[in-house]
C-alpha cells in the first residue's frame, strides 16, 4: 500500500464514516430524549434519497402519499384524545394543525417534480417531505407508550421498521437508483486526489454537527431537550413537555436521516432497504458512546466507516464480519468500563 | 402480498377441476415462479411470457396454471407437490437455481417432467433418476463463462482481476473462471469481493488496479454490479471491463448510466436479436418472440428470464404432438412419452440457442447460446457472434 492507495481509502473511509457519524448522532439524540432505540433510522436515509431520485427524474415521488397517509392517521388519533377528554372546540384546530402542512408540501412537491429544479431545490423539497414523517411516527407508534419500558420502545422500533421497509418495496420497487455526482471535480495536494463530492459530505456533516450543537446550547427548545435526556420527571416538572421533546427528537432523526441519504446517494445506488444496514453502522459507532454520548458516538461511527473500508481492502470476503465483530470489544470495554449494573434505565 | 397466495392457488386448484371434467383432452401444465420477493424480477418475466402462449400447442390444448413461490424454496416445492397431487403433464420452474433444485429433489421418482428456469448446471447435472426427468431452458454459467474467456484470448488479455459478489452467484463464477482462465493461460492476479448493498467499493477497486490486469470481470447481478464498474472508471482504470449474464437488465444500464459504457458482456441472442445476421439460427425464433413481448409490456421490457421460460413454447410444440401417440394427457404414459420427446429434441431452434438434448445433457445448449455485447450509451451493442453455425 502506497500514500496515494492509503489516502484514497481514508478519504473514502472518512467519507462513509461522516454518514455513520449522522445517523449515529441522530439516534443517540433519540434514545437520549425518548429512550427509543430507532432502527427505522436507517428508513429515513433510504427514503430521503430515493426522494431525491424521483424528483430528479421529473416523477412525483411516492413518499408523499406516504407523508399524507400519516398525517390522516396521526390526525385521527390526535382527534379522537381530544374527543375522549371532551374538547370538541379543538378539533377544527387539530386538523388544520395536523394536514394543511402535510397538504401543502404534497401539493408543492406535485407542483415541484415536472419542473427539474436545481438539484439544491430538489434536496430542499425532499427534506420537507421525509422530515415531518419522524413527529408522525411519534405520535402514531410511540407517544401512547412514551414511558413503557426500553424493550418494548424496541420491539416498537422493529415493527416500524418492517413497516417502512415494506412501505419503500411498495413505493420505490426492488431496483435502486444512484443519482449523478452534485460536484464533480477533483482537488490535488500533491499525490493525494480529494473529489469535491467528498469534501461536500463533510462540510455538509460538519456545518450539521455545528448547527445541532448551537440550537441544543443556545436556543430555548435545544436547553429544553437537553432538560428532557437529563431528567424526563424534572423536565416535566419544569413545564416542558416530552411529548414536544420526544417529536421534535424524531423530527431531526428523519431530518439528519434524509440528509444523510441525499449525501450518499450520488457515490453509491440506493436500494429501498440500503439504509438498514447504514442504520446498524451507525448503531455500532454509536455503541462506543453508550448510546448517550454525541462526541464518543461520532469517534465511533468514523472508525467503523475507516474499519469498513481498510477490511474491505484486505479481506473484502470477511468484510461485513469485521465490521460488526469491532461490536464485541466495544461492548466488553464498556461493561468493563462501567461495572455491572442493571439493564433497565 | 402473502395473502394473495392462497386465493391464486385456490383458484389454480378450482380452475384445473373444473377444465378436468369439461376437457380430458387437456395437457396442464403447473408453473410456479417467483412473482414477489427478491427474485420478483426474474418471475415476473417468466410470467409475462407464458401469458404470451397461444391455446393451442402442437395441435393440442395446453393450460397453464401459474402460482406465485415467493423467491421461496419451501414455497416452490409446496407449489410442484400441489401440481403433482392434481396429476399435471408437466412442471415448469422455478425462476432461481436453489428453487429449482429444491423441487427436483422434492418431486424426484413422480415421473413428472419438468423444465427448471434456474441457471445453475447442477439441476441437470450429473444425470440420475431423478434428473432424467428434469431439463433446462437457461444456459449453463459455464457456457457464459467460456464466452468471456474466449473473448479475452481473441484480445490477448493475459492477466485478470475478478470482483464478485460475496454469495453464491459470485463464487459460482469465480469457480468457472479460475479453471477457464487456467486453461487458456490466462492469470487471475487478484480477487475481491463486494456486498451487493455495500456503501462503497473503492477499496476492492483500489486492490484490483493495484495489480494491473489487463482487463476485469465483475461477477455480480442487476444494478449492484454498476458499483465496481462506475469505482473502476472513476479510478482511472482504462482496460476492458467484462461484466457477466446476471447484469444484463434494463435496470442495470439506466442505473449504469455513461459511468458503464465500453463495458463488455455475455447476453442471450434474444437482446440485441436485430442487430444479429440474418439466418443466425434463433433470430425467427426471437422476431417472434420479442416483438409480441414488447408490444404487451412496453418498450426494451426484453429479458432473458423472460426469453427462457418462452422457450417453454417450442419445446412443446415440438414434443406435444409426439407424446400425443402414446396416450391421453393426464396418463402416466403421456407424460413418460413427453419426457422422451423433451430428450429426444434435435437441433431445435429456440430464443436463447439451439437445443441437442442427449440423455446425459438435458440442457443441450450450445455456444450459439451466447454472444458478447458491448455496452454503449444505455444500449447494448453485439461485439462478437460465436463462430459455431
Amino acid at each position: 500500500m502506497d500514500i496515494s492507495i492509503f489516502s484514497v481509502l481514508a478519504q473514502d473511509g472518512i467519507t462513509t464514516g461522516a454518514i455513520y457519524v449522522l445517523v449515529a448522532m441522530a439516534l443517540v439524540m433519540v434514545f437520549s430524549i425518548t429512550r427509543i432505540i430507532f432502527l427505522p433510522q436507517g428508513e429515513f436515509v433510504a427514503f430521503g434519497a430515493l426522494t431525491l431520485v424521483a424528483l430528479q427524474s421529473g416523477m412525483v415521488p411516492g413518499t408523499v402519499w406516504v407523508l399524507i397517509v400519516l398525517a390522516v392517521l396521526a390526525t385521527l388519533l390526535d382527534a379522537g384524545a381530544a374527543l375522549r377528554a371532551g374538547r370538541r372546540h379543538t378539533l377544527p384546530r387539530i386538523v388544520m394543525v395536523g394536514l394543511l402542512p402535510a397538504l401543502a408540501i404534497a401539493a408543492l412537491a406535485s407542483w415541484a417534480a415536472p419542473q427539474r429544479f436545481p438539484v439544491l431545490v430538489q434536496a430542499v423539497i425532499s427534506l420537507l417531505i421525509v422530515a415531518p414523517m419522524g413527529p408522525m411516527i411519534y405520535r402514531i407508534a410511540y407517544q401512547r407508550l412514551a414511558s413503557a419500558k426500553i424493550l418494548i420502545l424496541l420491539i416498537v422500533s422493529v415493527g416500524v421498521h418492517f413497516v417502512l421497509t415494506g412501505l419503500g418495496l411498495l413505493i420505490f420497487g426492488p431496483e435502486g437508483s444512484r443519482t449523478e455526482p452534485y460536484l464533480d471535480s477533483n482537488f490535488v495536494w500533491g499525490d493525494v486526489q480529494v473529489s469535491a463530492q467528498s469534501m461536500l459530505v463533510l462540510a455538509t456533516c460538519a456545518v450539521l454537527i455545528l448547527l445541532l450543537a448551537l440550537f441544543f446550547s443556545r436556543t430555548l427548545y435545544g436547553k429544553a431537550l437537553v432538560a428532557t435526556a437529563m431528567n424526563r420527571n424534572g423536565a416535566r416538572l419544569m413545564g416542558i413537555s416530552t411529548l414536544f421533546a420526544g417529536k421534535l427528537s424524531l423530527f431531526f432523526a428523519a431530518l439528519i436521516g434524509a440528509l444523510s441519504g441525499i449525501l450518499i446517494v450520488p457515490s453509491t445506488a440506493m436500494y429501498y432497504d440500503s439504509g438498514f444496514l447504514i442504520g446498524l453502522k451507525g448503531f455500532v459507532g454509536a455503541i462506543l458512546g453508550g448510546l448517550v454520548s454525541y462526541g464518543l458516538a461520532a469517534v465511533g461511527a468514523l472508525a467503523v466507516g475507516l474499519i469498513e473500508v481498510f477490511s474491505s481492502f484486505w479481506a473484502s470476503e470477511y468484510k461485513e464480519m469485521i465490521v460488526f465483530t469491532a461490536i464485541i470489544p466495544i461492548l466488553l470495554w464498556r461493561s468493563l468500563a462501567s461495572g455491572a449494573r442493571e439493564g433497565e434505565e | 402480498m402473502r395473502r394473495v397466495r392462497p386465493a391464486v392457488s385456490l383458484s389454480a386448484l378450482l380452475l384445473s377441476a373444473l377444465s378436468q371434467n369439461a376437457h380430458a383432452q387437456v395437457v396442464r401444465v403447473g408453473v410456479t415462479v417467483p412473482t414477489t420477493g427478491p427474485a420478483a424480477v426474474l418471475g415476473i418475466g417468466a410470467r409475462n411470457a407464458i401469458a404470451l402462449f397461444p391455446k393451442n400447442i402442437g395441435g393440442m390444448p395446453v393450460e397453464f396454471m401459474v402460482v406465485d413461490d415467493a423467491t421461496d424454496t419451501t414455497n416452490s416445492v409446496k407449489n410442484a407437490k400441489m401440481f403433482l397431487d392434481q396429476k399435471v403433464d408437466l412442471i415448469v420452474g422455478s425462476s432461481t437455481s436453489p428453487q429449482s433444485l429444491a423441487i427436483v429433489e422434492a418431486i424426484g421418482g413422480s415421473e413428472t417432467p419438468m423444465i427448471a428456469l434456474g441457471a445453475s448446471a447442477r439441476i441437470v447435472a450429473p444425470m440420475d433418476d431423478k434428473r432424467r426427468w428434469v431439463f433446462k431452458t437457461a444456459a449453463n454459467d459455464s457456457l457464459m463463462a467460456s464466452a468471456i474467456i474466449k473473448h479475452m484470448v481473441d484480445n490477448r488479455i493475459k492477466t485478470v482481476g475478478f470482483i464478485g459478489f460475496a454469495d453464491a452467484y459470485g463464487e459460482s463464477w469465480l469457480t468457472e473462471i479460475k479453471v477457464l482462465a487456467a486453461k487458456s493461460n490466462i492469470r487471475l492476479v487478484s480477487i475481491e469481493r463486494f456486498n451487493p448493498k455495500d456503501a462503497s467499493v473503492t477499496a476492492q477497486v483500489l486492490r484490483v488496479i493495484a495489480s494491473r490486469p489487463d482487463a476485469i470481470l465483475v461477477a455480480g447481478s442487476g444494478t449492484p454490479a454498476t458499483m465496481p464498474h462506475k469505482a473502476l472508471k472513476d479510478r482511472g482504470y482504462t482496460g476492458k471491463i467484462y461484466q457477466t449474464h446476471g447484469a444484463a437488465t434494463a435496470d442495470f444500464l439506466r442505473v449504469g448510466g455513461k459511468s458503464i459504457n465500453g463495458g463488455l458482456l455475455p447476453v442471450g441472442p434474444n437482446l440485441v436479436w436485430e442487430q444479429l445476421p440474418d439466418g443466425y439460427p434463433t433470430k425467427a425464433n426471437n422476431a417472434r418472440f420479442v416483438p409480441a413481448y414488447e408490444a404487451k409490456y412496453g418498450a426494451g421490457s426484453r429479458s432473458n428470464f423472460a426469453a427462457q421460460a418462452y422457450d417453454v413454447l417450442p419445446i412443446l410444440e415440438h414434443a406435444l404432438p409426439i407424446a400425443a401417440k402414446a396416450g391421453k394427457p393426464g396418463t402416466r404414459e403421456f407424460r413418460a412419452a413427453l419426457r422422451d420427446a423433451i430428450e429426444g429434441i434435435r437441433n431445435l431452434a429456440t430464443n436463447t440457442g439451439v437445443i441437442n438434448m442427449t440423455h446425459s445433457d438435458h440442457s443441450g445448449l450450445d455456444e450459439r447460446a451466447r454472444l458478447i455485447v458491448r455496452i454503449q450509451d444505455g444500449k447494448w451493442v453485439l461485439d462478437t457472434v460465436s463462430a459455431k453455425r
